[in-house]
């Protein structure tokens, strides 16, 4: 963008860069074009014919009107957008457009926010002059979330070219010929992707639009409120659209720093779960194996009357990473007012021996900074699934040529070049240590006897050249997954992922896990951190710690145990060893019940005010947008009352503004830094020789409750069945087949499933989801299990 | 339209060599060969004929996705190219193909005459296949040969200046 040269838009005068196209330059001037095709993300296809203008080039005019969108600027380009000549293209290729668009706005959801509607208005003529017949097109069948009406589609190949070029996959396509065409799969397999909903946004038209929202409101009756998408750690910036205080839809809203003008699907529809049948309501106790609805009084009394009879050390709290900075911050600061310094709130680790030298684990750098990489090393995270803004930030730098590559414990589908290493965790090491060797580390204990006995390959060459000259140009990336985070040699993870970046020049960061992963130090929610991202006085004991060590009560908060923690059958003997079990959640279930004791209903993301620290450390407020339902309340009020009623000093807040700037003075300058408070030195735990080891991912719809309760997202094929998938070799040694049926053991956990034979699963593994239906009956998501046919 | 991000290619990762027959292989390899070799989808239009005629006149999805894979292409490129052409058929067809241009030309010199002709005489209309299976009828965008307008391809051969009668004893002749 060096020589600029200077263009001329309805005579005034613009700057431009050489090359760039007419209509770009107008956007930048505030001059409006109208346009259907064009999108500043998407590549020009110029096929709608809506941005003709007038031009001339050095006192010479084009012939013909030019589309703005495929037309480069050059010296001496004059641009008329609302001559005579200009206007007279526009309506002609508006009635184009309208010549087949039937006229169904009134029962269009699109309606009152058409593009097609607006541009009508402001550049067609009033009247049709088209008497004939219009073309009828079936419908395409695109899966649970959009709805189609194709009739209404104009082709701009918007859809087309998002699927293509941002999705990676080219699932859509314009088939047929002339009157003939039509967008779609062509032979009806839907779209499997996790950021497909977008498409519904990039549609001009109504041909795509939300299908669990369909029909529920008028565009003009809804009400929008700012958010932050509670479901990863990038913190999308979203719209909630409200109607009579019910969240019918959600947006994205365009932050080039963080979600770009994109939205995943899980943070799109999960606002379903809102209004889920399983929303607890009231605050219920149990007495003598009884459930009674009660009231907050009689609840909170309850709760304080039991805790006040347990010393601080007997008591167990754990924090769900999702919740608000508010009520993390809140929550350990009850706790340990109370004397209990067993707060933790990282639910699916089980590996805590890093603690001590630990730093915040962020993702080291802005989001939009990772496109800027030129090698990136993932440890252990099924990309996509995880982090789908984040994968497609890495995608992007990709296809500008970085080198991905990826070690993982089975293969994970990519639609950009990547380089993968598959193998069981204990070799997972191997290769880490491979690529280190390549580059010439070395090491300390069990990591140098490790680095001393691989073998380096070309593959392993090829990606520690790669890593080695991004590290000299500061464009090096170590990032570290919820696999590696989940695995019993976590540490060991680390502590290589922490070499490879020292030999090679590149950083290291995380992919963190939940909304608020990050926050959680500042809140201070942690056994070993104290709010501000201190140390705390007193280290209190880990999740792990807490389960294996049954306390005599526990505090829980904002999720299931049967799902959200990593271990649910230790879990769950834990709980139900317990004297006193209170548990703070939005959603009830029979497995809630079982095991506690007082069940507090708490808001959900949309109907509480808060904060969430996203991966790059930014912290971004929101305000709750509709009422929860029934007795249910913000999180951050029930802890107030709560401390009160602990009788704790300065629980006094107004809003949760105070608990956030109380919060915001405790952490001060707190500055995110990369480099370790010392050496990882792990000692690599080798459990006994074992069968196998299980690979327990959790799918992307399955991370929390609001989306396990969010029904459309259920019904779409990301969402997978509790299954045991295979490699081919594994499964022939053992004679197993495609549909068979297995017991499992795991520790003394059983349950039976159905064996997939899956090519992606590394050899010495066996993958079986967690997080969903059944994986509750097994132990550690990552963890030696045996099995035999039923 | 074009892509700005996305790979060209969907390289297939299965054994080729298990794709159509050996002949049809090596034809589609002799089409390949004509272009670049990064640029070997091009070769989809002859591979399509080639996969064509070798079925009897038809393609099949089935087909199709073999093509896609033989050229390492993701299958809806395929899809969009038979659908878009004319002489690809994506539906069974009679042992002959009749394809009547109504281009501008030949309009005006009576091919919407041999058009009513065949419907009337043969009791199809154009697309549709005659009862014995004989021949499928077409109504064709421009041939490319104005000059002897009306013209009908009749197969892989070009007949021009056709009146409905002169039309009738080629169809005759057909097996």
């Amino acid at each position: 963008m060096s020589d600029k040269i200077t263009i001329e838009i309805d005579g005034r005068s613009c700057e431009a860069a050489a090359g760039e196209m007419i209509i770009a330059v107008a956007d930048r001037e505030g001059i409006p074009i109208p346009r259907f095709c064009y999108h500043p993300k998407l590549s020009v296809a110029a096929n709608c014919r809506m941005c003709l203008v007038e031009a001339e080039q050095n006192g010479r005019p084009f012939p013909k009107p030019v589309p703005a969108c495929a037309t480069p600027v050059g010296t001496g380009l004059k641009v008329w957008t609302r001559s005579a000549k200009a206007l007279d293209a526009q309506r002609s290729t508006m009635e184009f457009l309208l010549i087949n668009h039937p006229l169904d706005c009134p029962i269009c959801d699109q309606g009152g926010e058409c593009e097609l509607q607006d541009v009508a208005v402001g550049y067609g003529g009033d009247v049709s002059r088209y008497s004939e017949a219009k073309r009828v097109v079936v419908d395409e069948d695109l899966g649970a979330l959009i709805a189609t009406c194709m009739t209404r589609c104009i082709h701009c190949t918007r859809c087309v070219r998002f699927i293509a070029e941002i999705a990676g996959t080219r699932e859509l396509g314009a088939t047929g010929r002339s009157d003939h065409m039509r967008i779609g799969t062509f032979v009806a397999t839907g779209i499997a992707h996790e950021l497909s909903g977008n498409i519904i946004d990039l549609c001009p038209v109504g041909a795509l639009t939300a299908k669990p929202s369909q029909f529920k409101a008028r565009a003009w009756e809804l009400t929008a409120h700012d958010s932050i998408a509670p479901h990863d750690a990038v913190g999308a910036k979203i719209q909630l659209h409200v109607r009579r205080g019910q969240v019918i839809r959600v947006h994205p809203r365009c932050d080039e720093a963080i979600n770009e003008n994109w939205l995943a699907d899980r943070e799109r529809f999960s606002y379903e779960g809102l209004t889920s049948v399983a929303r607890l309501t009231h605050p219920r106790l149990k007495r003598d194996g009884v459930w009674h609805d009660v009231s907050w009084d009689v609840a909170l009394q309850q709760v304080a009357a039991v805790f006040n009879t347990v010393p601080g050390d007997d008591l167990g709290v754990l924090l769900s990473p999702q919740s608000t900075l508010e009520e993390l911050y809140l929550a350990q600061r009850l706790f340990r007012a109370h004397g209990c310094p067993n707060i933790d709130s990282r639910l699916r680790q089980q590996d805590f021996r890093g603690d001590a030298v630990d730093v915040v684990p962020w993702l080291g750098l802005p989001i939009a900074d990772l496109e800027q990489q030129t090698a990136v090393l993932v440890i252990g995270s099924d990309l996509r699934q995880e982090q789908p803004l984040l994968a497609h930030r890495l995608r992007k730098a990709a296809l500008h040529g970085a080198t991905i590559a990826l070690v993982n414990p089975y293969q994970v589908n990519l639609t950009h070049p990547n380089h993968q290493f598959v193998a069981a965790p204990q070799q997972l090491l191997t290769e880490l240590a491979a690529i280190a060797a390549a580059l010439g580390g070395r090491g300390a204990g069990e990591i140098a006897n490790l680095i001393a006995q691989a073998t380096p390959t070309d593959a392993h060459q090829t990606v520690a050249n790669a890593l080695k000259t991004a590290g000299e140009s500061q464009h090096g990336r170590i990032l570290l997954g919820a696999l590696a985070a989940a695995d019993p040699n976590y540490v060991a993870f680390k502590a290589l992922a922490y070499l490879i970046a020292e030999v090679s020049g590149c950083g290291v960061g995380y992919l963190p896990p939940a909304a608020n992963s990050v926050g959680v130090y500042f809140a201070g929610a942690l056994p070993h951190v104290t709010a501000g991202n201190q140390p705390a006085a007193t280290v209190g004991l880990n999740t792990a710690a807490m389960l294996s060590n049954p306390r005599r009560a526990y505090f829980l908060w904002g999720f299931e145990p049967d799902n959200d923690l990593i271990d649910p059958t230790a879990a769950r003997k834990a709980l139900n060893a317990a004297e006193f079990v209170v548990i703070g959640t939005a959603f009830t279930s029979p497995a809630l019940e079982a095991v506690a004791d007082v069940l507090l209903p708490i808001a959900a993301y949309a109907e509480t005010a808060g904060t969430l620290v996203n991966a790059a450390g930014t912290w971004q407020r929101f305000q709750g947008a509709v009422a929860p339902p029934g007795e249910a309340r913000p999180g951050w009020k029930v802890l107030r009352v709560l401390g009160n009623a602990f009788n704790c000093d300065g629980f006094n807040y107004q809003s949760a503004k105070d608990v956030h700037d109380e919060l915001l003075t405790n952490c001060g300058e707190c500055e995110l830094t990369t480099a370790p408070q010392g050496e990882y030195s792990p000692l690599v735990t080798r459990p006994d020789p074992i069968e196998l080891t299980r690979i327990g991912a959790v799918p992307i719809y399955a991370v929390d409750s609001l989306v396990r309760h969010a029904d459309s997202l259920q019904q779409t094929p990301l969402a997978i069945p509790f299954q045991a998938g295979l490699h081919p070799d594994e499964a022939r040694r053992r004679g197993l087949n495609t549909g068979d049926q297995v017991r499992i053991q795991q520790g003394d956990a059983v349950m039976t499933t159905t064996v997939v034979i899956d090519t992606t699963v590394a050899i010495g593994t066996i993958r079986i989801p967690a997080g969903i239906i059944d994986s509750e009956q097994l132990g550690a998501q990552i963890g030696a299990v045996s099995f035999s046919r039923v | 339209m074009s892509f700005r991000t996305a790979p060209p290619a969907q390289l297939y990762t299965g054994d080729k060599q298990a794709l159509f027959t050996a002949e049809l292989r090596t034809a589609i390899e002799n089409e390949i060969a004509k272009y670049p070799a990064e640029r070997k989808q091009s070769a989809v239009m002859a591979s399509l004929t080639l996969v064509q005629d070798a079925n009897g006149g038809c393609l099949t999805i089935a087909l199709m996705d073999q093509v896609a894979a033989y050229l390492d292409m993701p299958p809806i490129a395929v899809y969009e190219v038979a659908s878009f052409y004319g002489m690809y058929d994506l539906e069974p067809v009679g042992r002959h193909k009749v394809c009547v241009c109504n281009s501008i030309s030949c309009l005006l010199n009576g091919s919407d005459e041999l058009l009513t002709h065949i419907e009337h005489k043969y009791g199809v209309a154009a697309g549709g296949t005659t009862s014995d299976g004989k021949v499928t009828f077409k109504e064709f965008e421009c041939l490319g040969a104005c000059k002897d307008a009306p013209v009908v391809l009749i197969d892989k051969t070009y007949h021009e200046r056709l009146t409905p009668a002169a039309l009738d004893q080629l169809i005759d002749e057909l097996d």
